[in-house]
Parts: structure tokens; sequence; C-alpha cells
């Protein structure tokens, strides 16, 4: 490992065998399983090697203020402190960020623009000193107003800079055919103003890593992140090290949903590492882990449709205001996204869409798990619900009557090239069996449940849909790919394949798929897979639903590639590998694969690219700005204590289509807690902020859904190719996360007759809310 | 200080435990068992859960001093040697293991729920998980595992 030395922690991560069988298509058992359920995976926060110290982040108090000066010697003397850091002692460039925005302080300098924002690190013997130590700094402040308010930083050219550059991150318009004349011809109107607050991920497991400082000087990284090389391209230089002296591996991952996208520890525990020539270890507990990744965007969405009697809607007029907080991060895509998705999977004629992303000083907001499309979806299915009230048509056939299909023209021209059943997959959700009536003699089964809050009296049944549909991998001209080594030789008498990626297992199962493929393409049963590190080409992040399409791609091309290889050394052209022999279609079985292979490997790598986007156009914005869309509906049936304000939700169903089943138990887990965070939207979720300050960051005030919130699902899967994508598949994990918060919510309408405007909905919402008008 | 207790049948006597330190901290960064894990520290979401004398109980919240002289088992004291226990194989089995931060703290409270009651209703299951978070799987495979470890159980009597 480049002269480096081989100074590996205990319970690193190491390959994972994978004996058996399983193709595309079956349900083989994670490979990681069975570490998992026995406590020996290991997770960045498990990390340990010998001699380490522990590092902490000392982290702003307020959302504005200046730092008129920093006094850290206390800290420095305190017994078992082996190093007190500023941004004074940024190896490199000071500042790191996505998408080469690069506007996010490693450390703050002279000012904090966060709640959060990190200032200074320590490294210490152990975790309590280090934690002293940060008490010990002393810092003078300059306490400013917070700048909290994103629709004057969209709109008003007055309001003070978050930063040097205006406030306004990116405004995406969208215009097709004529608002104004379809406005005036239109026979029914109707309109809204919707709210979504600020989700938090919450995975489980809290940032933390290990940084171990090499012998030519660079660094080891074990950490916990979606993309590592994005992650290198931006550590890289504020180390002020070659990207070859960063030697990355992925570490057990806690769960991720956006949430590690964006660099929290890394450079932080390497500058430490760098400094005090130990290893330095540093995890977060929940209070930090809030202040330590960005959060779902919160929304106001200002929403206008017009549409003739019977249903169908002539024109949208659409605003979507997203605050970003303070630093970029993932703000230009998440606004990218809202507004080429703003209106849905609906077919609508005349659009006028603006969608807008702001600095401000409240939490910085980025990536979370349906990105932009999630808070747009709200409202756009709160609009049709609207519209069927307004038109007097149930809430299904109102949709079916707009649905997009296979060859519609999407809001940015985009046409849709691939089947979308919308229509029929409504029918199939409204036609689904429904759950029994509430049995209100069981009080578990009642909304407040064992508190004892009713015994069914105030207790109303609603039923709502949901439809949502997500751009599956990167878009808007991005050169999206991932990399696959793929190596076949015998191993143990046995011919294996040895997968190695550096994408990011996150808890999503892409582990599983890849031995599948390898095995499906290279007709073996044993698989190793390789820990995921940069010793091999970038793989893109574990986001946009894009893994399985995107290094499934990858492994399977390499696999190819490998086969080629195979195959050129026999004479036959009818070859293919069955159960580890070679099989002529003509001449029977040629020999085994440890035969033919005997002490030779063959390794190939392959990148993998999708068909190429455009970007949207900056005034109209067309362009064919997406490579693969997803659709999933969901129903939602609610019990609501009405005088109490408490919500049931009874049952979910979902149908979904997702091209091809590659593993259906893996592809069940992923709808069913995808729906789950969509509950949690719905009826619970909120990083509540004042004045730039998080009120509720821990889980006793920041609550997701338990097993007695969430309530049993009933799938359908649909299997309609994309015959672009590989294996026909489709992106699953985002899909279910965007239709199941407006169906709970429509079915918290229908048993309220309550407008509900806003997610979550709270108690409050329901006891003291206002009709629909 | 020093402190002494059995875990997983094997006896420790930890020294230089500072007294702020918890349990949970004491097992993953003392005696090498780093399964439970350290995901809200506060009790709230169950992933540190291990038994103390037979009872499950958050690990986080238990001071390292309050363990001396007793029990302690955690996750990686239910499995036989390389033969899983039937919990542990049904969450495997069932596709109830995503991320797996989780999977630890909700296999001891299940374990315990199922030594307890071998037929539980999913009303009973939910009401003996409901301390336990998890954030990738919607429970839905969770309740699955339960169930089937538990009628493996019931099978054997």
């Amino acid at each position: 490992m480049n002269g480096s030395r081989q100074s590996t922690p205990l319970r690193a991560p190491h390959e994972i065998a994978v004996p058996g069988q399983g193709g595309v298509g079956d349900s083989p058992l994670r490979p990681d399983g069975t570490l998992k359920v026995k406590g020996e995976f290991a997770y960045s926060s498990d990390l340990w090697i010998d001699g380490m110290l522990w590092g902490a982040t000392l982290r702003s108090p307020h959302p504005r203020a200046r730092i008129v000066s920093i006094d850290t010697s206390a800290a420095l003397a305190h017994p078992g402190v082996h190093a007190v850091l500023t941004e004074e002692d940024v190896p490199g460039r000071k500042h790191f960020g996505l998408d080469h925005t690069w506007d996010q302080p490693v450390l703050a300098i002279g000012e904090v623009r966060h709640q959060g924002e990190p200032i200074a690190l320590v490294a210490a013997d152990h975790p309590e000193i280090a934690r002293r130590a940060l008490e010990k700094i002393a810092i003078e402040w300059e306490v400013l107003d917070p700048l909290v308010d994103a629709r004057r930083a969209a709109f008003d050219p007055s309001y003070p800079r978050v930063q040097e550059r205006p406030n306004p991150a990116r405004h995406q318009p969208v215009r097709v055919g004529d608002v104004e004349s379809a406005r005036a011809a239109a026979e029914v109107v109707v309109t809204g103003t919707f709210e979504v607050g600020i989700q938090d991920q919450a995975f489980l497991g809290p940032e933390s890593g290990l940084a171990v400082p090499a012998d030519d000087g660079g660094v080891d990284l074990y950490v916990a992140t979606q993309w590592m090389h994005n992650d290198l391209k931006q550590i890289g230089p504020c180390l002020g090290l070659p990207e070859s002296k960063i030697r990355m591996t992925l570490s057990g991952v806690g769960g991720a949903f956006g949430g590690r996208e964006d660099l929290s520890m890394q450079i932080h525990a390497a500058m430490l590492a760098m400094r005090t020539g130990r290893p330095v270890k540093m995890v977060y507990n929940r209070h930090e882990s809030f202040f330590g990744h960005v959060h779902r965007h919160p929304a106001e969405m200002r929403y206008e449709y017009g549409a003739t009697k019977d249903g169908r809607i002539v024109y949208a007029d659409v605003e979507i205001l997203l605050d970003g907080g303070a630093y970029t991060s993932a703000t230009l895509n998440v606004v990218g996204n809202a507004a080429s998705l703003g209106v849905g999977p609906y077919d609508i004629p005349n659009i006028k869409i603006d969608a807008y992303g702001v600095y401000t000083n409240n939490p910085p907001c980025g990536a979370m798990r349906g990105f932009g499309a999630v808070q747009a979806c709200f409202a756009y299915e709160s609009m049709m619900d609207r519209l069927a009230a307004a038109c007097g048509l149930d809430p299904v056939t109102v949709r079916q009557r707009n649905a997009a299909s296979q060859g519609t023209r999407l809001a940015t021209g985009q046409v849709l090239w691939a089947p979308l059943p919308m229509a029929e997959m409504l029918e199939q959700a409204r036609t689904l069996p429904m759950p029994a009536d509430l049995d209100a003699a069981d009080i578990r089964n009642l909304p407040g449940g064992a508190s004892q809050t009713t015994h069914g009296e105030g207790v109303m049944r609603g039923v709502g849909y949901g439809v949502g549909l997500k751009n599956i991998c990167f878009s808007e001209g991005y050169d999206d790919y991932s990399t696959a080594r793929v190596r076949l030789e015998v191993v143990g008498g046995e011919a294996t394949a040895l997968v190695h990626t550096a994408a990011a297992e996150v808890g999503q199962g892409l582990v599983t798929v890849e031995a599948q493929i390898a095995r499906t393409e290279l007709g073996v049963e044993r698989v190793v897979i390789h820990p995921a590190d940069n010793q091999v080409g970038d793989a893109g992040s574990s986001s946009a639903s894009r893994q399985t399409y995107m290094t499934g791609g990858a492994v399977k091309a390499a696999c190819e590639a490998v086969r080629d290889r195979l195959f050129e050394r026999l004479e036959h052209d009818d070859l293919s590998l069955v159960g580890g022999k070679v099989v002529s279609a003509s001449a029977g079985v040629i020999a085994s694969l440890e035969e033919i292979l005997g002490d030779d490997a063959i390794e190939e790598t392959r990148e993998y690219h999708h068909e190429p986007t455009t970007g949207m156009d900056k005034v109209t914005g067309q362009g064919d700005s997406h490579t693969q869309l997803a659709l999933c509906v969901h129903r939602a049936v609610v019990d609501v204590d009405v005088e109490l304000g408490l919500v049931k939700v009874v049952e979910l169903a979902a149908v979904q289509d997702v091209g091809r089943i590659i593993n259906r138990l893996s592809l069940e887990g992923q709808i069913h807690g995808g729906s789950a965070q969509g509950l949690g939207l719905a009826v619970m979720e909120e990083i509540v902020v004042r004045d730039g300050k998080v009120r509720n960051p821990s889980f006793t005030d920041y609550l997701i859904p338990t097993i007695q919130d969430m309530p049993p699902m009933r799938l359908e899967i649909l299997e309609n190719a994309d015959p672009r994508a590989p294996y026909g598949l489709r992106g699953a994990g985002e899909p279910p996360t965007l239709s199941s918060t407006p169906a709970i919510v429509a079915a918290i309408r229908d048993a309220t007759g309550l407008a509900l405007n806003r997610v979550p909905v709270r108690p409050e919402h329901i006891t003291l809310g206002a009709a629909v008008s | 200080m020093r402190v002494n207790f059995t875990v997983n049948g094997r006896t420790e006597a930890v020294d230089d435990v500072w007294e702020g330190e918890s349990l949970l901290y004491v097992l993953r960064e003392r005696v090498g068992l780093p399964g439970s894990k350290n995901a809200c520290e506060q009790g709230e979401c169950g992933s540190c859960t291990v038994y103390l004398d037979g009872t499950p109980v958050c690990s986080c919240l238990v001071a390292a001093g309050q363990v001396e002289g007793r029990e302690v088992r955690t996750v990686e004291g239910l499995a036989d040697g390389d033969r899983l226990d039937p919990v542990q194989e049904a969450f495997v089995e069932c596709g109830a293991v995503q991320c797996g931060f989780c999977t630890p703290g909700l296999i001891v409270q299940a374990h315990d729920l199922i030594q307890h009651n071998d037929r539980p209703s999913d009303a009973e299951i939910r009401e003996a998980l409901a301390g336990n978070l998890c954030r990738c799987t919607g429970y839905e495979k969770i309740l699955d595992a339960v169930r089937l470890a538990a009628s493996r159980k019931a099978a054997l009597r």
C-alpha cells in the first residue's frame, strides 16, 4: 500500500465470502447478516487500534456570530490533551463542499453561519477529557441576529447576505405552454399553500470513524460514507495531500439516507491524526449528530391548478421555496428535482414552476431520501385531492384522468420512454382488500394505544391515496458512472469471483446484489466481496436509488468482460456458463471453470455509464434531465381521534413498478423502510427551529416511527422493464418515501375534513385545524 | 476504579474505569465487546440493550459501577459458537437486518420476549419491541423474524 505501514485496526472491515446460491431474481440472504446479528460487524464506531486518541469537536452555540478571538491555551494545557486545532491549522484548502461549491469552512473562520458549525478540534486520551477540554476553549463572540427568513432571502435583494454570494443559491424556472391563457379559460381553479418541516435522516449509527497516520505522510481513513471518491476530492485539497496518500476504507455504515453525502468528521479526524502522529477516533453522540449532517430542506409551496369541470388539469402555477441553510451542500440539485418533478406524474399542458433554494442561518440542508421530490409530492398530491373535491370526483379517478403514461411529455419536455402504468397501479391500490374495521375492544388498536386516551369514542377512519414520481441516478447532465473490478480464479479448489467496488453498502443490500449478479453472469457459486475502498475506481454515491442500477451495471459489465476472456480460450462460439461449467449449445458441457482456469486468474475492470442526460434550460427548464423515472402508489388507512388529534395509521398499501425484481426480500425491505420514513414525515418528524436554533436535537424530542407506529403493509410489485437499465430494473429505494406521506395526510383529511396544509401533522392541527375552504 | 463483573460467562476485572462511564462504554471500549451499539445514549433507541442479571436494560443508562458483582449477557453471548440463536437466525432469514445498527438491541429484546412467551401475538411483539428504534426496515421483516423464531421455539417444546 504505497509504502505506508500496515497498521490495520482491530475490527477492521474485511472480505466477506458469500458461498451458496442465488442469482438475479432470487432472494439469497445478506452476506453480512450473520456478522450483524452476532454483533461482530465492524461499524465505523467500533474501530479500535492500539494507542488511539479520541477526537472531539467544538461547535457554535450561535446561528450567526463573529468570532472576535479564540484562546485554546487552557484546553491545550489540560492533562491528557494532545492537540487543539482551529482553522489556522487546516493544512490546505480551508473550505469543502459538494458539487465544487467549496463554501463550507473546515473549521469556522472569523464567523459562524449556523448553530453547530465546527470551530475547533481536540484530541485526548479519553472522550471525557476531550469534552472537558472543549469547555476550556475560550471564545469571545459578537452575536448577530440570525437571517432566518427564507422568503426574504429569495426575493428581497436588500436582505443581508449569509455568505458573500447572493442568497438565492438557485432559481430554476419551468415554462410550458401558456399559463395565462389557460387560466382565463379554466372552469375550476384550486389553490393551496403547503409546508414541509425539516426532516432528519436519523440513521441509527452516528457519524464516526478512525484516522491512522501513515509513514508516507498520508493518512488511512476508515469511515462511514455514501461516496468515498467524492469525499476524497474534498479531503485531499483540505489536508494538502495528493489523493494517493489518502487511503479510504468503508467501515460499517449504520444507515445513511442522504445524511452521509456531505463530509462530517473525515477531515477533522485526519487533521488530528496528522498533528499528533497517533490514530484518532471520532464518534458523535446523538445530540452532535443532529448538527453533524445536513437535513431535508424545509419547503414552502404555493400551488394553483386550473381544470375543466370534469377534472382535466389545464394549467399549473407553482412556486417552491426551499431553505438550504448556511451552506450549499446538495441544494442546487434538490432545487433541480423540485422543479423538474414539481407537478409529478401528471400530464398538464400549461405549466409555470419556479423553484428556489436559498441561504439562511437555519440548519444546513441537503440530501435526504427523495431529495427535492418529497416536498413537491406532498404539495401536488394534496392539490389532486383538492381538485377531486372541487370537481366532485373521487381521488383515484381524478389522478387517473390526469395520469402520465408511456409517451407522456413531463414538465421538462422529457418524454416518458419506458412503461409507466400509473392509472392501472392506482386501480390496483384501490381494489386491494381493506383492513378490518376497528376493533376497539383491544385498546392497543386505537389512536393513543395503551395510553388509554380513548375507548373508541371520537375515532374516525379515513382512506387516502398518494402517487410519487422519482428520478433515479444522477440527473441534469452529470456523467454518472460506477466502476467494478471482477476477478475469477480458483480458490481452495473452487471457482471464485472476487468483486471489488468503491460502492457504499449502507444497509440497502448492495453486497447481496453484487454477489447475485456475479453468480448469474459467471455461473459460480462462491463470491467474495472485497471491502469497498479507493483502490478501485469511483462508484458514485449510494443515493438517488442508483447503486443496483449503476454498480450493478458495472459488476455485470466486468463479469461479461471476464466471461469473454474465458471464452476466448475455447473454440466454440455458442458458450454459456452454468453451474460452474462452460456449456456449448451444440457440444454440451465443455469443462468446469476450475479445469479451464487452472492457476490463472482473469481480472477485468469496467465502468458503467448510464444514458446521458442534459441540463435544464435556465429559462424554460426544458431538457431530458433524467435517465430513469420510477413510480410508487400508496393507499393509507388511518384512524383519527378527532378530539385529541391522535392518529393511528392502520395500514399502508404500496404498488410499485420496479422494472425487474433483483432480490425480492431486500426490495420489500426498501419499500417498507421508505414508507416508514414517509410516515414519519407525515405525522411526527420535524426538527423544530426557532431563531436559527434547533430545539429538539435528541431522540427524546425528535420522534421517529416505532414498531407501534408502523402499520402492517400490503405490497404489489410490478415488473415492467425499463429497456435502458441493466436487467430492466428500476431504482426502488426512494419512490415509496415520496408517496406514503401524502397518502397518510389525505387519509387524515378524509377522516377529519380538515385542510392540513403542513407536514408533519400535529395533534393541534387536527384539534384546532381549519376545514377545507 | 476497578469493576468486577461477569460478561457472557467470562469474569472480567476492568481497571481504570472513570466513574462517569456507562456499562455500554465499558463493554465497547474496555472489554472488546462492541456489539451493543451507541445510537442515542439516553435510553430512547434500545440499540445498546443487554441482559443485566437476566433482565434487558439499556446499557447506556447503567453506570459502570452498578454492574459490580453482577452478570451481563450481550448480543455476542447469544450464539453457541458458530450456531446462531434462533432469534439471530430468523433475523437473517427474514430480511430483518439492513444496516444492522439496531439489530443487536432488537435481538436481545426479542430473545427476552420469546423466553417468556413463545406464542406472542403481533400486538405483544409490538409492545415488547416498542423501545427499539429501527430506521431501515419499517419493522415488517422484524415482525416476521420474531414470529418465525417464536414458532421454532414453540415447536421444540
